[in-house]
Parts: structure tokens; C-alpha cells; sequence
């Protein structure tokens, strides 16, 4: 079944784009598409959230308190002006949960890439090397575990902040945060990657390139690693859902990014105060957005650990 | 006589999404009983697909488009799944190629066959266990009424093909496809299976089809040939008639490839019926060129010398020496090999012959004894830069085209990585140019440098490995089975190409592999290998009239027939 009895293949850059069998699988799968759309306009909407939002919740000049607790425009006593109502200070919903949801990604992100690197980086390692490097990484990467990785995060996130002089804490809280998710999330990571290099180091071109005489780290950064990043990326997509959520659940325990700069898991407890007032608003809204995202971000990793795995297809 | 099984004008089609592969394409075979029917092809051929259209288990989306199969003179093509299910337990029996995969590791084999047994007939209980042992005692399986306990683990590579077989058997089946039974298993048990398959067929007047790429065992096996080449019968005839006198050009090619035992040639003839590689490219000057530079360092003496090696490996940890389990590797292993001259190391599977391979390379560190490549010591962690350029002067070639070359790097850089990280040349122009001209003289191209190795075949796949080990300018080449992974036609010209290098620039080599006919052709001297330990070391042409050493005999014993093959 040779190549030649295939029809014409097809030439044009965008038609050998096309062509390839993971964008196939994707323009084959409207979920996926969905999924997809949902996540990029999400993230533009908030990385443009400065030029889409009609205010900016964090100029004073723009708020007033006597705008506070509107309800949506569409309901009674709501203006037009505030689409999705106001909070308790006054602040337009809309703008904020752009400029909330712009700090949850941005966190979600740097946090996975955090844990990404440390993970990969001690997983691969690990799965090289072997022996006593493995068991200690390994038996850290267990022992972290079987801990809950929100309450290690707590942990981690208060150390970081005793740490810290009160005058830099409301500066540094967000990374603090990032550190705290990318810190809790490194096992998975290293697993994942560790098993992905063993299954590498054993073929042969890993064994050609000892044989050529390359250090064991080049060995690792040019041949290992640009292998295993598959099923790294899976996980990542997952992780960084994970992250968005964790960075929420920190911020609505009070314990992540401050009031002053809200985060979506900020402006759902801020709003939560409020619920049983009736101002549902306050936090209905950052709820359904943090919902939706993360949701999209879930499809389109479960869609990639399908289309990636080739035992699936 | 009505023939067993008769297929007209068969075609079998996968649609796929980039247009539709025609597998099978106006396919024309017979099968009379007591009859063996070779179906013989390379990869891609669609020798396989043939099998599995006949008992309708083609894969996805494989389907017949057209033509008939007849069974007993009944059409077997749109017979509901139920119908099929009947026919392909009680009347046509079917073996497969890994006896690993095809038994059930969590039943034992007496459950497996009493399952089988009371599928296809209505024998039941104690019945149904009389009629397993019966069925294992008939392929060769001693103490059968013990095994019925036994579970597939505990038996061997071989056993494990019988106990396939006697599955296929009882149904009480008049014809069995048989698809590369023996592909799996080592020469030894090949033959016994080999005459077991044939003797059923005669004993029980069963038509067999055997599907497979190994010319050496349609020799020892088969009545009647059919030959495929790209979905289609090229020729079908008596099997002395397709190996003595071949008609068609493929045939022809495709026969004068398969490397011969009983005498040496100086080269393998060319096969002109292949794609790719045989091209003629642009051949280097070698003795102006910067892959010659090695050559003037020559001197004469000894390349490699291995002196009582060691290497244990462990099969069970235990914190306590004496309670983990070894296995014994490779065991005071000796050989010296002479600079220039080919050395063969054989043995079946599990003999040592890749680990001493991985010892020589550095991959492995011995427990004990030396190793000397051009009079250095690199049996440790070399010190000495002469040591590490020692090492370096060794380079290897690996068994599997598909693992030894990274899938994420263009072929340019897989190529030209010795040559940055040694520094070889001044600039990257240079290297860049000598990488175009290793891939030119290994038959590729240059401009192949561009392109992923996926985008090759097997067989270029290996040809870009050679230029990869010969950009380090060695000057001893490991071959660990070059060509065990390819076809036969491929095979020869890669053998050709090895030569051809060989003469060039005075490499020298040390060829492994497990397949004497090829080893023949290759190689100057042979050391026989067997459980970790050599056995005889003589010249190849001696080890071939005669061999000392017992299990030097039984080797050459095992060997395929191949006396029907013509003058070629």
C-alpha cells in the first residue's frame, strides 16, 4: 500500500496544514471546535479587556458608590449603562469580570507553566538517570500526593505570605498564588513525563546518540524531551482548568488575590456576602463565567488526550 | 474434484480519508485438500488481507468489493456474522503470527481448548477434556494431560505456536490460514513447526494456506506458490517451478535477493524491481573526501579485542546478594577481531549477541574483563581522550529502522549531530555539504536532508542511520540484525551498500545477526554464540563445510532448504 496509490496529496502550505491528522481529527469534532472557540474568545476577551470592557473597575474616577448593588439592566431598577449590574462598590460587572477573568487565566497559566517546567524538568530526570535520583524524586512526588493539593496550597500560600513584609503582600499576593498552584501541581507533571522518558531512553535512537558520545543532558533537552511533550501538553490543558479553579477556590477562602484587584474566585466571595441579601448578581455571573471557562478548557483537553493517543483513534 | 476453496477475482478496498487503497485487486487462488498453498510477498503486499478477507475479518474499513470466495463451492461473501462465526471455528481453523498475543494469559490452556472444543462440537465435560488432550498430544505436546493445568506463561515460544495450533484444530477445520506462523519464533522452532503444519495438512487431507514473507520457509513447506506484489498474484505455479525458474520479473528479483546458504557471492544481485534507493546518486570521491580523513589514521592490527567478558544481568532485586536472581548474560566472553575484517556474531534470540554489541558501544558496562577498541582500554569510563576518540571510532547500526531515528528531528540535523558536537568541520556550510554528500553516497539523496524520517521507508530509514554512524568517521561499525526488520529485496541492497562502504573505507565490522544465510554472505569470520557464551569461532567458509562444535551443526541443520532455488 504504497504512497502513490493514495489520490494527489495535496500541496499548498494550508492544505498540508489541513491535511495533517490532528487538525483532521479536530475539524472533525464540533465539541472540540466548540470547545475551542469558547476558550480563545474567552482569553482574548480578557487579555483585551482594557479596550472591551466600558469601565475600568480599577480607576476610582469611574466608580461610585452610589451606582452600588444595581441590579442587571434588564431587570427592575437596572440601567443601561451596567449590563450585568454593579457590586457592592459600585464597580460594572461586565468590566470586572473581564478584568477578573484576565487575572484567573493569567494566574492559571503561569502556574501551570510553573508547575509544567519543574515537573517535566525533574520527571525526565528521573525517568533518565534512574536509581537513587528516581527514588527520591518519585518518593517526593508520592509523598506530595497524599496530601490534598488545595490544602498544600493553602499551606504554601500562607508561608509565602508570613514570609513576606505586610507592606509587600498585597503587591506580591499573586504570585505568591502562582507559586503556590505551580508548587501543588508538579507531581502530575513529573509523573507523566517520567513515564514518557522510559519509554524513550530505551529505543535506539537514544541509544545512537550515547553511542555518538552526547552528554546525558543533551541527550535529555534535544532527543528525550521533545518526545514526551504529548502527553505533557494533555495534561497541561487539564492542569491549566485545574489551576483556574484552584486559584478560585484560594481567592473565595479569602486566601488568594485581595479584594482591590478582584479574580473571579475574589468576586464569587464578595458576591457570596451578598447572595442572601438578593443581590445574586454579584456573584452569579463570575460564577458562570469561571464555569464556562473552565469547562471549554476540559473539552479541549479530553478531546487532545483522544486525538493524541493513538490507540484511541 | 471440487477445489477446498476457490477465490475469483477478489478485491479488497480500504477507503480511506485520502482516497480509497486497493489491498487486493483481482485475486485468483485455489486450494485443493491436502494441498499447502504458499502466499508469498513484502510488506504492504497484501498477502495478509487475502487471509483475513476469506474468513471475513478484514480491519476497519477494509471491506470486498468484489469477487467471490468459494468455500467448498458455497460463497462465503455475505454471510451474516453468525454464519461466518460457525465457519471460521469448526471449518476454517486460523494461526496467527505472535503465539504471545494470540492465547489468553488469564486461562489456562486446557480451559482455552475446552472452550473452543465445546463451541464447535457437542462433546461436553469429561468428553470435551479427552478430545483437549487428544488434540495437544497431536501437535507434539508431551505429558498433555498435566499442561491442561498449565497456563500460557509457563510454556515456550514454540510450545505456546502449538497449542495455537491444536486451537485452530478443534473445530476439526478443512482448511487453516496460517499468517507468518513462525515469523516469531527462532529457527529451531520454526522447522518443528514447519513439519508439524505439514504433516497435519497430509495426515488430515487439510488444505493450508500459508501466508508469509519468508522465502525459506515456502521452500521448506509448500506446494504450490502464489507470489503478490502490490495486491495483485504476479504468478502462481508449483513451488519448484516459481523458486527454480521464476517467469515474472518481480518473481525473478524478488528470489535472486533472498541471500544464499550454500556458497558465497560477491555481491547480492541487484534487484531492479523496487522503489526507491536503487537510483544511482552522485557517489564521493572517498579518499579526497572529508569522510576519508579517518583512512590516512589506519594502521594494521587489531580492532577490537574482548577479553573474558562478564555482565550479569538482574532478573529479581533482593536486598541480599545471594538472593537476587541473575542471568548470566554474557559469559567469559573472548574474540579479537582484525582491523578491515567482518566479524559475525550468531546465535538465536537470548544468546548474548546484542549485549556483547552494547558492551563493545559503551551502552553496558561489563562486571568483568576487557575490552580494547584499537588498542585502548574502554572497558570503564574511558579517561584518556585517546580512549573517548576510541570509543568514538565505534559506531552502531540498529536492528529497528522505525526507533533508531528521532521522529522530531529533520533528517539534516539527525545526520550532522556528531559533526557539530565534535566540531568536524569549520563552518556549517561544511557540514551542511558533507551531510548532503553522506546522504548522496548512502543512496538517499541529498535532498532528503530536508525531510522527517517518517516520510521514508524501512529500508531508507536505515540507509539514513549508516550516514548518521558514518558522520562520526568510524572506523569499526556494529550491525545489530541490519535488516531483520526489512524485506528481502530491501535487505539486499542495504547489504550491497554495507559492502560497498566496507571496501571504500576500510571500516571494520562486527555483523550480528541470527540469520546464517545472511551472515554467509557477509562476513570474513563467525563466532557462534549460545547462551551468553561462544561456542566455535572459524572462518565463515569452514564454520559452513565444517563446523566443529555441536550446536555450530545444529544451526546449520535448521537452516532452510533452499536447493530449489535455480542458478541464479
Amino acid at each position: 500500500m504504497s504512497q502513490d496509490q493514495f489520490e494527489d496529496r495535496p500541496t499548498t502550505r494550508w492544505q498540508r496544514f489541513k491535511d495533517n491528522d490532528i487538525v483532521w481529527s479536530f475539524l472533525q469534532s464540533p465539541g472540540a471546535m466548540i470547545a475551542a472557540a469558547i476558550t480563545v474568545i474567552s482569553i482574548l476577551a480578557c487579555v483585551f479587556a482594557p479596550l472591551i470592557a466600558p469601565f475600568d473597575p480599577f480607576d476610582p474616577s469611574q466608580i461610585s458608590l452610589w451606582d452600588g448593588k444595581l441590579p442587571p439592566s434588564w431587570s427592575e431598577g437596572g440601567q443601561s449603562k451596567y449590563l450585568l449590574g454593579t457590586d457592592n462598590q459600585g464597580r460594572d460587572m461586565l468590566s470586572t469580570i473581564l478584568y477578573g477573568g484576565r487575572l484567573s487565566i493569567l494566574v492559571g497559566l503561569a502556574a501551570v507553566c510553573l508547575g509544567m517546567v519543574l515537573g517535566v524538568t525533574l520527571g525526565v530526570v528521573s525517568g533518565y538517570l534512574g536509581g537513587i535520583t528516581d527514588a527520591v524524586i518519585m518518593r517526593i512526588a508520592d509523598v506530595q500526593l497524599t496530601i490534598p493539593g488545595i490544602l498544600l496550597a493553602i499551606l504554601i500560600n500562607g508561608i509565602g505570605r508570613a514570609a513576606l513584609p505586610l507592606e509587600l503582600r498585597e503587591e506580591f499576593a499573586i504570585y505568591v498564588v502562582i507559586i503556590a498552584i505551580g508548587l501543588t501541581d508538579w507531581p502530575q507533571f513529573a509523573r507523566v513525563a517520567r513515564g514518557a522518558t522510559m519509554v524513550e531512553a530505551n529505543k535506539e535512537y537514544v541509544q545512537a546518540a550515547r553511542i555518538i558520545g552526547l552528554p546525558g543532558w543533551l541527550i535529555m533537552l534535544r532527543h528525550i524531551l521533545p518526545n514526551t511533550l504529548r502527553p505533557v501538553l494533555v495534561i497541561a490543558t487539564i492542569g491549566l482548568a485545574l489551576a483556574i479553579i484552584a486559584e478560585a477556590t484560594l481567592s473565595f477562602l479569602g486566601q488568594g488575590i485581595p479584594p482591590t484587584t478582584p479574580s473571579l474566585g475574589t468576586l464569587i466571595r464578595v458576591g457570596n456576602e451578598y447572595l442572601f441579601s438578593g443581590l445574586w448578581w454579584i456573584t452569579f455571573f463570575p460564577a458562570i463565567a469561571l464555569v464556562v471557562l473552565v469547562f471549554a478548557v476540559n473539552l479541549l483537553g479530553d478531546w487532545m488526550r483522544d486525538a493524541l493517543n493513538p490507540k484511541l483513534r | 474434484m471440487t477445489e477446498l476453496l476457490e477465490i475469483k477475482d477478489l478485491d479488497v478496498d480500504f477507503p480511506t480519508r485520502r482516497g480509497t487503497v486497493h489491498a487486493a485487486r483481482r485475486v485468483n487462488l485455489k486450494v485443493s485438500p491436502g494441498e499447502v498453498l504458499g502466499l508469498v510477498g513484502e510488506s504492504g503486499a497484501g498477502k495478509s488481507t487475502i487471509g483475513n478477507a476469506i474468513i471475513d475479518l478484514l480491519e476497519a474499513p477494509g471491506q470486498v468489493s468484489a469477487g467471490s470466495i468459494l468455500f467448498e463451492g458455497e460463497e462465503l461473501r455475505g454471510r451474516s456474522e453468525a454464519e461466518m462465526r460457525r465457519v471460521r471455528g469448526g471449518r476454517i481453523g486460523m494461526i496467527f503470527q505472535d503465539p504471545q498475543t494470540s492465547l489468553n494469559p488469564l486461562m489456562t490452556v486446557g480451559a482455552q481448548l475446552v472452550e473452543t472444543i465445546q463451541k464447535t462440537s457437542d462433546l461436553r465435560g469429561a468428553k470435551a477434556d479427552e478430545r483437549a488432550v487428544e488434540l495437544l498430544e497431536q501437535v507434539g505436546i508431551t505429558e498433555a494431560k498435566a499442561r491442561l493445568k498449565a497456563y500460557p506463561h509457563q510454556f515456550s515460544g514454540g510450545m505456546r505456536q502449538r497449542v495455537v495450533i491444536a486451537l485452530a484444530l478443534a473445530g476439526d477445520p478443512d482448511l487453516i490460514i496460517a499468517d507468518e506462523p513462525t515469523t516469531a519464533l527462532d529457527v529451531s522452532i520454526q522447522a518443528q513447526i514447519l513439519d508439524l503444519i505439514k504433516q497435519l495438512c497430509r495426515d488430515r487431507d487439510l488444505g493450508v494456506i500459508i501466508v508469509t514473507h519468508d522465502i525459506g520457509v515456502i521452500a521448506n513447506i509448500a506446494d504450490r506458490v502464489a507470489v503478490m506484489y502490490r495486491g495483485e498474484v504476479v504468478e502462481t505455479g508449483d513451488v519448484a517451478q516459481i523458486l527454480g525458474a521464476p517467469q515474472h520479473q518481480y518473481t525473478k528479483s524478488l528470489i535472486a535477493a533472498v541471500p544464499r546458504a550454500d556458497r558465497k557471492l560477491e555481491r547480492f544481485s541487484s534487484v531492479d524491481y523496487i522503489e526507491g534507493g536503487t537510483q544511482p546518486f552522485r557517489r564521493i570521491d572517498i579518499q579526497s573526501h572529508w569522510l576519508g580523513q579517518s583512512l590516512r589514521k589506519r594502521t594494521t592490527g587489531t580492532a577490537i579485542e574482548v577479553e573474558n567478558l562478564n555482565l550479569s544481568f538482574v532478573l529479581q532485586k533482593a536486598l541480599l546478594k545471594q538472593n537476587r536472581k541473575m542471568l548470566k548474560a554474557v559469559d567469559t566472553v573472548s574474540f579479537t577481531v582484525a582491523e578491515g575484517e567482518t566479524f559475525g556474531l550468531v546465535g538465536e534470540s537470548g544468546s548474548g549477541k546484542s549485549t556483547v554489541a552494547r558492551l563493545i558501544t559503551g551502552l553496558y558496562r561489563p562486571d568483568s574483563g576487557l575490552i580494547r577498541v584499537i588498542g585502548q582500554d574502554v572497558s570503564s569510563r574511558p579517561k584518556s581522550a585517546d580512549a573517548r576518540a576510541a570509543r568514538r571510532a565505534v559506531q552502531m547500526i540498529f536492528q529497528d529502522p522505525y526507533s533508531s531515528l528521532n521522529a522530531r528531528m529533520r533528517v539534516l540535523d539527525i545526520v550532522a549531530e556528531p559533526i557539530r558536537f565534535y566540531r568536524l568541520t569549520d563552518s556549517e556550510a561544511e557540514t551542511r555539504s558533507i551531510v548532503g554528500d553522506l546522504l548522496d553516497h548512502v543512496g538517499l539523496g541529498a535532498r532528503a536532508a530536508l525531510r522527517y524520517p517518517h516520510e521514508f521507508s524501512g529500508g531508507q530509514r536505515q540507509r539514513i542511520s549508516i550516514a548518521r554512524a558514518l558522520a562520526s568517521r568510524p572506523r569499526i561499525l556494529i550491525c545489530d540484525e541490519p535488516t531483520s526488520a526489512l524485506d528481502v529485496s530491501v535487505q539486499a541492497t542495504i547489504l550491497n551498500l554495507l559492502k560497498d562502504l566496507q571496501q571504500e573505507l576500510g571500516l571494520t565490522m562486527l555483523f550480528i545477526s541470527h540469520d546464517l544465510p545472511v551472515v554467509r554472505q557477509m562476513c570474513d569470520r563467525i563466532a557462534v554464540m549460545r547462551n551468553g557464551s561462544i561456542c566455535e569461532v572459524s572462518d565463515t567458509e569452514t564454520l559452513f563445510s565444517a563446523p566443529e562444535h555441536a550446536y555450530s551443526r545444529h544451526l546449520l541443520d535448521l537452516m532452510p532448504r533452499m536447493d530449489l532455488l535455480g542458478e541464479a
